[in-house]
């Protein structure tokens, strides 16, 4: 079976390298460019991984996070916020939400591969 | 006209009056009732029947003479002002309710000279009261056509009821208030309808004499200048008759401010000084009108009168004898007005006085103390009441005994000549501040007793002894001691002569002895507020200086006897306030003593306010240096205590200065956070791209075509970070102000055309149209490159929110007054009405941190409106544009 990763953000180049790497490392790489489309994808294709930006337009990530966790079969999903927000309090606040991972922009995207992978298995 | 119609018209006249005089007082706060024109019009009280009747005999008898009884007043008006305004403040902040009282003020609240004053009032007023009732009784049986009936007694003459009519009326609505100091707003208003009747009715027998019995004034004088005394009626006369002249203007100037009744309605019954400024020029023109025709009709009168009639009514019997009874009632009506009028201005003022200042201080003081409020009110406006009945009573009396044989020429100008033995101590008293009560009290009784000799006892005894020795021949049979010609001087009318020795002796003595004694320390202290009352008017109750023992509690219970419990209580609560007194406090100061005596002034008069303070305290004497001293104190105390309170409000506006930019500040601390988090979001988003670039193109097997897009995304991201830290640097720039504006005078239409070009390119190929129309060249004083900056950012903006091949942005230039509007409008997504506030604010998504706006709107319009307001522009976007975006600034026009 084949691992889903859904890369959500707004900035198209960041995904661009994000999808690159993991589609290397044989994901199945969906991509949404907001909380709203995050959700419906999600839905629909359960990713194993969800890799969640913050700032965001329409709805931020700590928003589509909560409503990602109400739907039962994404229990199981990780779910990793990459974000500028780099401060103490943002990444408690994500950790706190219920998020696996968080890791702050700019990442390395090596880095980022290896604890999904880590994190999935 | 039969005699039962003529009262009837009467009567309804005065119902009239009481109706109008009931709903003025009721709406006394109407702009009908407060206005300065109803101030003026009651100056006009002046204008009493010797105008309306005596003016005309006068002037048939001895030509244009009558004038100087107007000409007085009319050059005295701008002096009149000026003194005006001092009398009605030093007044107001006394509480002054007559002449008397303002005069018994001056010299230390003298309750002798009070009582002197309103027995020279009561002494010129009487007749003067009865001369109006002479010529009501006389107008009257010459309008009502029953010539056989006479008045045998009392009792069956009309003028009689009509006296005791006018009494009910100025009892009525005299005395509805026991502070004589408060207007009189009802009585007020019929005194100004009064006086438009009067004036317009004797006009328009002035019109029907010249026009309708002549034809016009050139024929009247044609056929007058043929009568063999015209010329003695039309010229000035010699130098006596100069004098004549001099001394009737001057008695009629004084009148003007001493009359009871003049000084009651420009005084009493001012309700705010500016009034005054319409009384300058309004006053003398209603006398000039009023003069108008005067002349005209005794002209006529001798014309068609042989000299049978008595002449003070030609204006009466030339409608009469034309057979005009609806003119002859208009004027009879106008008459009846002036009459009215002035009994009734005068009896109040005159009631006033005699209850404040002979009845109350000198009998009924003890009898009010021991009373309760009430029953004290009541006792104060019984002898008000009692006081106007009895005036007018005995008016009509001294009518029956002595008017018979005086025109009314005469008794008006023997009024004046008493009224104006009051001058010397009304006028120095206040510009001097040697002016003695004692000095006053002298002066008066001499001018007083030169009037009584030489004016008084030849009328008195050619009524009770014609023919007598001492008018022919004078007292002892010297005949410098003749009455009439006193100390030889025989040139004179007996009324000039009378005021020439009375005015000088009056004038003499009282200089003469305030010379030669100085008063007490109160006198003292009032001559100072009176004299240089500019001074001492913030002063108020720190103005008067007392020094002694007095308690709380019996100053409370005085208060309460007059003004009773609940008045009493909140004047004294109001007076604690002002001046932080505890409400505990038990000795009174200066202050409440003083502040007391005004609040009963205007009740029972300051000369028995003064005993009544005396009687509940122990004054211990002050000399006058300590007097002056220690107001001069208060000067200065006040003075410091302006500037303390100055000073504290201007500490406590500091510190809200302070609390406000410390705020500010706080504000400013939390939006440099704000803004330095999004700066480093926004620089850390290029780099994230730029850093996952290159760490993918390390990839060796990665397809060319794909390296090559990976690249081309390092290069964009790479310029989007210069961009993105020169707009932060300009920012920076513009917002410290450390740009200058290369300001100079350029047609905006081609820097509009200009960014148009710079975007066209995008524009063609994203299918948005551009429109620019003008319909002509404006000039604008701008930086070029900036709202070229400002231009391009509102259509890159534009560009970015239509949609491609739908797109439409208009360019539109519009002329203000000061300013050229430039309006940039497109059919794009908009502006979410909530985000309309923050658009201008650099990285407005920072209101919501975790919710990103479009790319690129972090920055331009905060850049924009940085530029805008640079030249003093403003911008803003459109909130009731629907269907887009329309953002708008203005710039300066050139020149």
């Amino acid at each position: 079976m084949s691992k889903k990763i859904l890369i959500v953000d707004d900035e198209p180049n960041i995904v661009m390298s994000l999808e690159y790497a993991f589609k290397k490392k044989d994901f199945e790489v969906f991509i949404a460019r907001d909380g709203t489309e995050a959700l419906q994808i999600a839905g629909e294709e359960l990713p194993n991984v969800i890799l969640l930006d913050i700032m965001m337009p329409k709805m931020d990530g700590y928003e589509t996070l909560k409503k990602l966790r109400k739907n039962k079969d994404l229990k199981e999903a990780k779910v990793i916020f990459i974000s500028a927000k780099s401060k103490l309090g943002d990444v408690e606040k994500g950790l706190e939400l219920g998020a696996d991972g968080y890791v702050t922009k700019p990442f390395s995207i090596k880095k980022v591969v290896t604890d999904v992978e880590k994190m999935i298995v | 006209m039969s005699n039962f119609v003529l009262i009837l018209i009467i009567i309804a006249y005065l119902a009239f009056l009481f109706f109008l005089a009931y709903w003025s007082e009721k709406k006394s706060q109407s702009r009908w009732v407060d206005n300065p024109y109803v101030y003026v019009l009651s100056l006009a009280v002046y204008c009493t029947a010797w105008t309306y009747y005596g003016s005309v005999g006068i002037a048939s008898k001895s030509g244009i003479s009558f004038l100087a009884i107007y000409l007085g007043p009319v050059i005295a008006l701008p002096l009149w002002i000026v003194l005006m305004r001092k009398i009605i403040r030093i007044s107001k902040q006394h509480k002054i309710s007559s002449i008397a009282d303002f005069v018994s003020l001056r010299y230390g609240n003298n309750r002798f000279l009070g009582a002197l004053v309103t027995m020279t009032c009561l002494l010129a007023i009487i007749p003067y009261i009865s001369l109006q009732l002479k010529a009501v009784s006389e107008t009257f049986a010459l309008v009502s056509n029953e010539d056989s009936y006479v008045a045998t007694g009392v009792f069956d003459d009309s003028t009689f009821y009509i006296a005791l009519l006018i009494a009910v009326f100025v009892a009525f609505f005299g005395t509805r208030s026991t502070d004589a100091s408060q207007g009189k707003r009802g009585i007020i208003a019929t005194v100004a309808l009064e006086s438009i009747i009067k004036l317009v009715f004797f006009l328009v027998i002035g019109i029907f004499v010249v026009y309708f019995l002549f034809d016009g004034t050139t024929d009247l004088y044609q056929k007058a200048s043929q009568m063999t005394n015209f010329k003695q009626l039309t010229s000035f006369g010699n130098l006596e008759n100069g004098f004549n002249w001099m001394f009737t203007i001057l008695l009629s100037f004084f009148a003007i401010f001493l009359l009871p009744r003049q000084f009651h309605v420009a005084v009493v019954e001012n309700q705010d000084v500016n009034h005054l400024k319409k009384a300058i020029w309004m006053f003398p023109l209603y006398l000039l009108l009023f003069n108008v025709f005067v002349i005209f009709v005794a002209w006529a009168g001798n014309l068609s009168f042989s000299g049978a009639v008595n002449r003070d009514y030609y204006s009466l019997l030339l409608p009469l004898q034309e057979g005009n009874t609806l003119l002859s009632l208009l004027v009879f009506i106008g008459g009846f007005s002036a009459v009215i009028s002035m009994i009734v201005v005068s009896t109040l003022a005159l009631s006033t006085m005699v209850s404040n200042n002979i009845i109350i201080p000198y009998g009924f003081i003890k009898k009010l103390v021991e009373g309760n409020p009430e029953a004290n009110a009541k006792s104060i406006k019984n002898i008000r009441r009692i006081a106007i009945f009895l005036l007018i009573i005995v008016s009509y009396f001294f009518y029956v005994q002595f008017s018979t044989q005086l025109s009314l020429y005469s008794i008006g100008l023997i009024s004046f000549v008493i009224i104006a033995q009051l001058a010397p101590s009304f006028f120095l008293g206040l510009f001097w501040r040697r002016g003695t009560a004692r000095a006053a009290h002298v002066g008066m009784l001499i001018g007083i007793a030169v009037v009584a000799y030489t004016l008084l006892l030849p009328i008195i005894v050619n009524v009770v002894a014609p023919g007598s020795d001492l008018i022919e021949n004078g007292l002892f049979g010297y005949s410098w001691l003749k009455p009439s010609q006193l100390f030889g001087i025989d040139y004179l009318t007996p009324e000039s002569n009378t005021f020439l020795w009375s005015m000088s002796f009056n004038t003499s003595a009282f200089v003469g002895l305030s010379l030669l004694a100085k008063g007490n320390y109160r006198e003292r202290n009032y001559a100072e507020m009176f004299v240089h009352h500019e001074n001492y008017e913030n002063l108020q109750e720190d103005a008067f200086v007392w020094k002694g023992e007095a308690y709380v509690a019996d100053i409370k219970r005085l208060l309460t006897r007059f003004l009773g419990e609940e008045r009493t209580q909140r004047a004294l609560s109001v007076f604690n306030k002002r001046y932080n007194i505890s409400e505990q406090e038990e000795k009174a100061g200066s202050r409440l003593i003083n502040f007391s005596e005004k609040l009963l002034t205007g009740s029972i008069g300051s000369a028995s306010a003064k005993i009544l303070l005396a009687s509940v305290s122990k004054e211990t004497p002050i000399g006058l240096m300590e007097v002056l001293n220690i107001l001069e104190e208060n000067k200065e105390t006040k003075a410091n205590n302006r500037l303390l309170i100055e000073k504290s409000e201007e500490l406590s506006r500091m510190a809200s200065q302070l609390q406000s930019a410390n705020e500010e500040l706080r504000v400013h601390d939390r939006l440099k956070d704000e803004f330095l988090d999004t700066v480093a979001h926004e620089l850390k988003t290029p780099i994230t791209s730029i850093k996952a670039a290159s760490e993918v193109l390390e990839d060796e097997g990665m397809p060319s075509e794909l390296r090559q897009q990976f690249l081309q995304n390092i290069s964009k991201d790479t310029d989007r970070l210069a961009k993105l830290i020169h707009n932060i640097l300009d920012l920076e720039k513009l917002s410290s102000n450390r740009t200058d504006l290369d300001l100079q005078s350029r047609k905006i239409n081609d820097t509009i055309q200009k960014a148009i070009n710079g975007i066209e390119q995008i524009a063609i190929k994203k299918g948005v149209a551009v429109h620019f129309e003008a319909a002509g060249y404006l000039e604008g004083l701008y930086d070029e490159d900036r709202i070229l900056q400002v231009l391009t950012n509102l259509l890159s903006n534009s560009l970015k929110f239509t949609e491609k091949e739908k797109g439409i942005i208009k360019i539109l230039l519009e002329e203000k007054e000061q300013e050229i509007t430039i309006c940039v409008e497109d059919n794009g997504r908009g502006i979410a009405s909530e985000d309309h506030k923050y658009i201008f604010e650099k990285f407005f998504q920072s209101r919501n941190q975790n919710i990103k706006k479009p790319q690129g709107s972090g920055f331009g319009l905060a850049i924009c409106k940085k530029i805008v307001e640079g030249h003093r522009g403003r911008i803003w976007a459109d909130q009731k544009f629907d269907g887009g975006a329309r953002l708008i600034f203005t710039i300066p026009k050139a020149g």
